[in-house]
């Protein structure tokens, strides 16, 4: 049994947990600008996210990530992290 | 227009016992009607003040008349409150979550300021968090037993269906008046941390007190052919509920004892819950005197006949004409049929300009009753003029002049939008040209039935004529049925060839398809063919051309393709050029050199096919004419031949039928000796299933394998070639497993994916002994429909058909509920112009459509560029 509670598992290295990364507040006014979205036009996630807990994301942040995808190979996408 | 205004939002509330008299034009007193004269009572239902009825009376109101006159409210005050059926949820929350004596929410004034205050902050940028914020508040209050204001002790209240509350304590059942009082002493501030807003949906107003009577237009009085008057079904409750408060005035003012005055204000209760809402659980719902329930405010508006999916979501429209269909294929693929009486009836506008006047002039000679007419005249002031009731054409045509608009009668190449339900995807309607012809039926090409999904055996279509250019330009270059040969549901064609098409075109292009000049004359002529014949293939002993040689001539010069076609298969399979049995399809620079046409090459829902890549490469008209003329030359050419299904091409002579015994035979040995090896418990058991179940699987291989064994049997003593045989093979109807139903066995029924095992006590049938688990006894039919079916194998094979069709049944119930869930949620996500999927917000739901951005109508292997098909398509050929 794996003890999901405990330090010892680290869910950013399981594979089907793509990368996740917090962008910094220039690179995230950046991809709001390229995408001419107001932040909170854009997908959740919730700063309980167990990922975004990872990572340390809290709300307000947008944050990217990369995964792979059976059409287009390697897709991008971004999230906007809310409280709860 | 003066006076127009911009709605930039709608706000939902309550009406305000208030607001319910300031709006009221006369008080509702009595329950009389109609007086002995037949006149509205006034201070009744039917009060001339209510709004006008009949046409060219004056609203004793607002002045206007019938079309002018918007209806106005009455009000009718109700002796005692009830309450309202439709809020019962809310009250029972909110007297759960405040005081009982001083009526402030359960909780500290600090907590109170704090929820208020992130509330507030909450309510414009993130609406459903400060919805659920409330909910959260209420919850919390509600498990405090004492009110951290006054002190009070609380008790837990319970709602009791429909409109009862009773609280556990001291005071029981709450009657209305209380509830209402209670209501009212809660104060703004702790309303609005609920969610309420008290400014337009006070809590105590959800208490009735007084009730708006709807004005006579929203319950119309019906005059019946023998002259009695049938009222509304409002009106009828409306009677019921003031005749009810009227008995319970009368009860208090006479000082009646209080079991009186209670019966009477349920009742009064009753009344009013049945006139907002009909079908409340728990409350006998009121009925007519026929025994219909009543159709009363909340039914007019719910469900799929009610206003908002009837009304306000649907809509029926003008300039659409339904018939039955039937084919035509003569007609092209972006044709339609349609009947001169149609034509007749359906109109587009015209402009009269100065150079189309002589036409339009000699439309409006020919009036309405003479084809191609016109219906109705607009002149430039708005006056339409109905042509039927014209004497003098002449003059009228003389009149016109450019300004006016002609409605004339359905044309040959008109664009109309043609659409069969249920319009389940956008192929469901497509643009179609006119063609006016002789009968009575709308008729289509055959190759257009796929995406309709249509059928001759009686389906009726629907035809719309665009009215606008803008709308006609539309239908013309994005809805005409040629924009929709390939299909986003799987990148290929969804229109193509069916039936007799494939058939017809296997013939054609088969090696034995030896022409002579004659035939090559009436085949290019079906197609109108104009241009040289090409040399024949063969020179002697007669010159004679090949059906391929046509099909090039239909094929662009530079096309290029390679396939095994679908009758590649057993001892006739070809998986490249260097094959002699012509199964394999080779079309170089436009010349079709090997193979057949089958279903693999022209069949419609086929991706990938030959068909496929010509409308890809070539554009969607040129597909179009190709699809036009190449199926009319299949056609011709299965004419010219005949095409049939006889008896012998599924007959196999008697002694095949003792071998066919045989291998059933075999079967039945193989499993007994399996049935003695489970009762010694030495079968071997299958992974993840119980001995049992091993069993009936292992019976059901042996069995599935002797009804392939027969039908390879059968297919021996058949003629390769029949016509049933080559249907099966191309793919045009059937399969091979038809064949063999027919000319050998049924095989295994089953229900549920088992053999049949249900019925009586441990058997199916009481024609076999009990624990019987033998092929015969368990559905297994031995019998062809050639030679014919035993009574009881006829029984098994009607209880498997019977599973499909419940299985139909069920399954389009619930597909047609799933379809209308998703449209619901997707309906207005569009993909922008950068690629990205967005709501009318303007809110991301995918950054690329896809994630990879491809329109699956125009990918082929699912990318937007196949190296495969590129290579083969410039180079001609590629290595394996």
């Amino acid at each position: 049994m794996v003890d999901m509670a405990s330090e010892k598992f680290d869910i950013l290295k399981h594979e089907l947990v793509p990368r996740h990364e917090v962008l910094k507040p220039e690179e995230a006014v950046e991809v709001l600008r390229s995408l001419g979205v107001r932040p909170e036009q854009l997908p959740y996630l919730r700063a309980s996210d167990p990922v975004a807990r990872a990572i340390g994301a809290k709300p307000g942040d947008v944050v990217r990530i990369t995964r792979r995808s059976p059409t287009a190979g390697r897709v991008i996408v971004y999230r906007f992290v809310i409280a709860g | 227009m003066p006076g127009e205004k911009e709605v930039r939002s709608i706000k939902f509330g309550m009406l305000s016992p208030d607001m319910i008299r300031k709006m009221s034009v006369t008080a509702i007193v009595t329950p009389d009607v109609y007086d002995e004269n037949g006149m509205p009572v006034k201070g009744g239902v039917m009060d001339p003040k209510l709004g006008v009825i009949e046409p060219d009376q004056k609203c004793e109101t607002c002045g206007n008349k019938l079309a002018a006159c918007p209806g106005h409210f009455g009000s009718l005050e109700l002796a005692r409150p009830v309450i309202h059926i439709g809020f019962v949820r809310h009250i029972h929350e909110i007297l759960r979550s405040t005081c009982r004596k001083c009526g402030r929410l359960k909780l500290r004034e600090e907590e109170i300021d704090k929820y208020l205050e992130l509330l507030n902050r909450l309510k414009d940028r993130w609406p459903q968090l400060a919805e659920s914020l409330s909910e959260y508040v209420k919850r919390r209050a509600m498990k405090v037993f004492e009110c951290p204001h006054c002190g009070e002790k609380q008790y837990r209240i319970r709602y009791e269906k429909p409109t009862t509350f009773i609280e556990e304590g001291p005071l029981g059942k709450l009657p209305p008046t209380f509830i209402r009082d209670w209501l009212s002493r809660i104060p703004d501030r702790h309303l609005r941390v609920m969610g309420y807003d008290p400014e337009i949906a006070h809590p105590s107003w959800a208490v009735i007190t007084v009730l708006p009577i709807p004005p006579i237009t929203v319950r119309p009085s019906i005059l019946l052919e023998t002259g009695i008057r049938a009222e509304d079904d409002l009106t009828h409750k409306l009677v019921d509920i003031i005749r009810t408060n009227e008995r319970l005035k009368e009860a208090i003012n006479v000082g009646s004892p209080e079991i009186i005055i209670e019966d009477l204000w349920d009742l009064l209760q009753y009344h009013v819950t049945t006139y907002i809402d009909n079908e409340v659980p728990g409350v006998p719902p009121a009925k007519r005197r026929s025994g219909s329930p009543l159709r009363t405010l909340a039914q007019r508006l719910k469900g799929k006949e009610g206003r908002f999916r009837n009304n306000l979501s649907g809509k029926r429209v003008d300039f659409s004409a339904r018939t039955v269909v039937s084919p035509d294929p003569y007609l092209s693929i972006n044709e339609v049929g349609v009947p001169v009486d149609v034509a007749m009836n359906l109109t587009v506008p015209l402009r009269v300009t100065s150079w189309n006047i002589d036409e339009m002039r000699k439309y409006v000679l020919n009036g309405p009753f003479r084809y191609p007419g016109a219906n109705y005249i607009i002149e430039p002031n708005g006056r339409r003029l109905d042509l039927r009731y014209n004497k003098d054409l002449k003059a009228v045509a003389e009149g016109l002049k450019p300004g006016f608009i002609v409605e004339r009668h359905l044309l040959d190449g008109d664009i109309v939008l043609f659409n069969r339900q249920p319009s389940l995807h956008r192929m469901s309607i497509m643009g179609h040209v006119v063609k006016v012809l002789p009968g009575r039926t709308f008729r289509l090409h055959l190759a257009v039935c796929p995406p309709y999904n249509a059928d001759f055996d009686g389906d009726e279509m629907n035809l719309h004529v665009p009215q606008t250019p803008e709308a006609q330009a539309e239908a013309l270059t994005l809805l005409l049925v040629q924009e929709h040969i390939l299909s986003p549901r799987y990148g290929g064609p969804i229109i193509g060839g069916i039936q007799d098409y494939i058939s017809g075109g296997y013939l054609l292009s088969s090696k034995v398809a030896l022409l002579t000049k004659d035939r090559v004359s009436d085949l290019l002529a079906s197609i109108n063919y104009e241009g040289e014949i090409p040399e024949p293939a063969i020179l002697a002993p007669k010159r004679a051309w090949l059906g391929k040689q046509l099909i090039s001539l239909l094929l662009p010069e530079d096309f290029n393709f390679a396939k095994e076609a679908k009758i590649s298969s057993g001892a006739l399979k070809c998986v490249n050029e260097e094959c002699f049995w012509d199964s394999y399809i080779v079309v170089k620079k436009g010349k079709f050199l090997m193979g057949v046409i089958d279903k693999n090459a022209i069949g419609a829902q086929q991706p990938e096919s030959m068909l496929h890549y010509i409308v890809r490469e070539y554009g969607p008209s040129f597909g179009r004419s190709f699809m036009d003329k190449a199926f009319r030359l299949f056609l011709r050419f299965i004419e010219m031949r005949g095409f049939t299904m006889t008896i012998d091409d599924i007959l196999i002579p008697p002694h095949a039928y003792e071998e066919i015994k045989e291998v059933f035979r075999r079967a039945l040995d193989e499993i007994s000796r399996t049935i003695t090896l489970y009762k010694e418990g030495k079968l071997e058991i299958t992974p993840g299933r119980t001995l049992e179940e091993s069993l009936e699987l292992k019976i059901l291989e042996i069995l599935s394998k002797a009804r392939d064994e027969a039908g390879d049997l059968a297919v021996k003593y058949l003629d390769p070639f029949n016509n049933v045989f080559i249907m099966a093979k191309t793919g045009a109807r059937g399969s091979a497993l038809n064949v063999t139903q027919m000319a050998a066995m049924l095989g295994q029924q089953s229900v549920r994916g088992e053999r049949i095992h249900r019925g009586y006590t441990f058997r199916t049938l009481p024609f076999f002994g009990k624990g019987d688990i033998g092929p015969e006894a368990r559905g297994f039919v031995l019998n062809s429909f050639v030679k014919g079916i035993t009574p009881v194998e006829m029984f098994f094979h009607a209880a498997g058909g019977r599973e499909g069709l419940v299985d139909t049944a069920v399954r389009t119930s619930q597909s047609g509920y799933m379809q209308r869930r998703l449209i619901n949620s997707m309906l207005d996500v569009i993909v922008e112009y950068d690629g990205s999927v967005r709501s009318t917000y303007g809110d991301l739901i995918q950054f690329r459509y896809g994630e990879d951005g491809v329109d699956p109508k125009n990918a082929s292997f699912g990318k937007a560029v196949s190296v495969d098909r590129v290579v083969r398509k410039h180079v001609g050929w590629r290595i394996e």
